[in-house]
């Protein structure tokens, strides 16, 4: 990781993460201590907090608005937009809720900012709950980040000492409680409807939307669920501006953007960059490049669930507009980089054991199609494919996304760019009984 | 049983909520520390009865999570990510050194109820691919070599109870 190529974008999220050494993450982010109270405070932290909270509520939300911040939770909603849908008159008690159930394969973004900067989140969501007059907030976390749940409490057992959580923020005249969660599993929780149903102590089935959560979410409550990176923009975006915000992206895109690389790069890691960077700068220059001395094959751009991008579309930039445009979607700009030694048969099996594995199965397209196609691409993968296979998944893969929530579409993200793109690795093999790569996986 | 200084602080945490049943994840995970790292019948009972929620749904809400356990798991849990990432960098090499070290397939437990190794989703670690976690310790990435080296640490510091043991995982 080049020290030069990182002035590019100015650092901002992982400001106090950074400073830890040369390398972001030494011996993995587990191993970095997380920045304390008092060092966050002396790098100019709760400043925004303390601004927003001598702003009227409103007025805190229209700059989000003007700030053009996107959720990074992978949908890119406009934040300010998705705050405004909250009524602010609602009597009783509204909630906010942080998604930290980071499980999408190839992302981990959200557990550099909770491990390294617990502080920032935890300003964060006092920023948002005040903008919303939220009094009560969870930090739904991953039971996996067991240690990362431990390192936000004890960061908001020193924020309640500074008169930061609890009653009476700062004299400022409003309380906000905040929970650490921690979560018994599954990737499904991640989806905001069913981290919901899961934190009122249920089954993480997802919910039928409208009515949507900001309406009608926790225990029937306007509620507002935010990623934890698009969080973690805030306290910047107060303390400096919305205008500031805006210009720190490119091409008209506002702010920075944590990026990943894993799979086949030589240095595989996270960055912070300025939204719609290209990937080619992404994958070569803060990558190192292919690992293997072989090219790229195909980039899967964001998280597991969005379809695969080839050598072609390598300058597509990094941002939420132009991905879609390129045919794919951002969702958490952590790329996973495939080879041309790798089977792509063989990953789409792993990638669908992952979607049969996690259904909630609640709806049948998804419970009963996911095995279905699993097992058919297995079976391809392994030699054992048959004539008319093909078609099976053309045809499954155009009908699995008539279901309740986003899940079964993710699964086709993959599935379908997999079986346009390479086509001719599952007609080789089907015909050959054995792959193109002759190696296979790895 | 628990105890009732037990049944106190997890009753009061479910008070805590609007809905007592926002607390019974939280109840379930304390219960399954108290019974040595899973929930017996009895465990679905206490939860039950403690957070209010019917007991064929607190055994839904069991069978749902895969970090609760219906039957006695290990003393140390072995979880080995094979999402797409450490599948790259060879997690299937590492799950059979697993298997061929604890002399178990992945799903099952050591005959002595030390390890029970098990595959799990995208640990969020993927530029330390393959990655594996053993209790709270993160690994990776994960080489051959390293296997009989984390085994033999983990095992080494399984020294006496079982309380001491379930001390140290203490899910929170
Ligand atoms: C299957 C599935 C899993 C998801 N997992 C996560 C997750 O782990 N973290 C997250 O922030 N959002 C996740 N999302 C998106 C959330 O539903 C939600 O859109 C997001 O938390 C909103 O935050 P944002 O507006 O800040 O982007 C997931 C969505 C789906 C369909
Ligand atoms: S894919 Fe294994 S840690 Fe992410």
């Amino acid at each position: 990781m080049a020290q030069g190529v990182r002035t590019m974008s100015e650092i901002v999220l992982f400001k106090n993460i950074q400073k830890n050494g040369p390398e972001l993450f030494p011996a993995g982010a587990a191993a970095i201590p997380a920045c304390g109270y008092d060092d966050y405070v002396k790098n100019g932290g709760y400043q925004g907090a303390r601004k927003a909270l001598k702003m009227a509520p409103l007025e805190v939300q229209q700059v989000v608005k003007d700030s053009g911040l996107r959720g990074r939770g992978g949908a890119g909603f406009p934040t300010g937009m998705k705050w405004s849908f909250v009524p602010m008159d609602f009597k009783g008690q509204k909630y906010l809720i942080c998604n930290c159930d980071e499980m999408e394969p190839g992302t981990f973004k959200d557990r550099a900012l909770v491990y390294g900067d617990p502080h920032q989140l935890i300003e964060s969501m006092i920023i948002a709950a005040y903008a919303m007059q939220m009094t009560q907030g969870f930090i739904f976390i991953r039971c996996e980040y067991r240690k990362g749940a431990r390192i936000l409490e004890q960061a908001a057992a020193e924020a309640l000492n500074h008169g930061w959580l609890g009653k009476n923020i700062q004299s400022s005249g409003f309380d906000f409680h905040l929970d650490v969660h921690l979560s018994a599993g599954r990737y499904i929780c991640g989806e905001e409807t069913a981290l919901l149903n899961s934190l009122e102590g249920k089954r993480a089935n997802p919910r039928s939307k409208p009515p949507f959560p900001q309406v009608y979410g926790f225990l029937g409550s306007p509620t507002i669920v935010n990623n934890v990176e698009t969080l973690c923009n805030l306290p910047h975006i107060l303390a400096r501006g919305a205008q500031w915000h805006k210009s720190l992206g490119l091409n008209g895109n506002a702010g920075t953007k944590i990026m990943g690389a894993s799979g086949r790069v030589k240095n595989p890691g996270l960055w912070e960059l300025p939204l719609g960077t290209p990937m080619r700068e992404v994958l070569n220059e803060h990558a190192g490049g292919p690992s293997r001395g072989k090219s790229f094959k195909t980039v899967i751009p964001g998280g597991l669930s969005t379809p695969m991008m080839t050598p072609d579309q390598f300058d597509t930039p990094l941002d939420f507009d132009s991905v879609a445009k390129a045919g794919s979607r951002l969702g958490t700009a952590c790329l996973i980089a495939f080879d041309e030694d790798d089977c792509m048969v063989a990953a789409t099996a792993n990638i669908m054991k992952f979607y049969m594995r996690e259904s909630c199965g609640f709806c049948t397209p998804c419970r009963e199609g996911i095995p279905w196609i699993y097992e058919t691409v297995k079976a391809i993968a392994e030699g054992k494919g048959e004539e008319g296979d093909l078609a099976v998944l053309d045809d499954m893969a155009r009908h699995i996304f008539h279901t309740f929530c986003a899940f079964a579409p993710g699964a086709q993200g993959p599935l379908l760019s997999a079986i346009t793109t390479f086509r001719h690795e599952f007609e080789f093999l089907i015909q050959k009984s054995q792959c193109h790569t002759a190696g296979g996986a790895s | 049983m628990i105890s009732d200084a037990l049944k106190v602080q997890l009753t009061g945490h479910c008070g805590h909520y609007p809905s007592r049943r926002v607390g019974l994840i939280f109840v379930m995970q304390k219960l399954q520390e108290h019974y040595g790292g899973w929930l017996p019948e009895e465990a679905i009972r206490e939860a039950a009865e403690i957070s209010g929620v019917p007991e064929t749904e607190v055994e839904g809400v069991a069978t749902f999570y895969n970090w609760f356990f219906r039957e006695p798991a290990g003393r140390h849990i072995i979880v080995v990510c094979d999402s797409i990432s450490c599948y790259l960098c060879g997690c299937d090499r590492i799950a059979a050194n697993l298997e061929r070290k604890l002399g178990i397939k992945l799903g099952e437990t050591t005959p002595d109820g030390m390890f029970t190794l098990l595959p799990v989703v995208c640990l969020g670690n993927c530029d330390k691919a393959p990655s594996i976690m053993v209790d709270d310790e993160l690994y990776g990435p994960v080489t051959a070599d390293m296997i009989d080296e984390i085994i033999e640490k983990t095992a080494s510091e399984t020294h006496g109870t079982r309380r001491a043991h379930d001390e140290r995982n203490r899910p929170v």
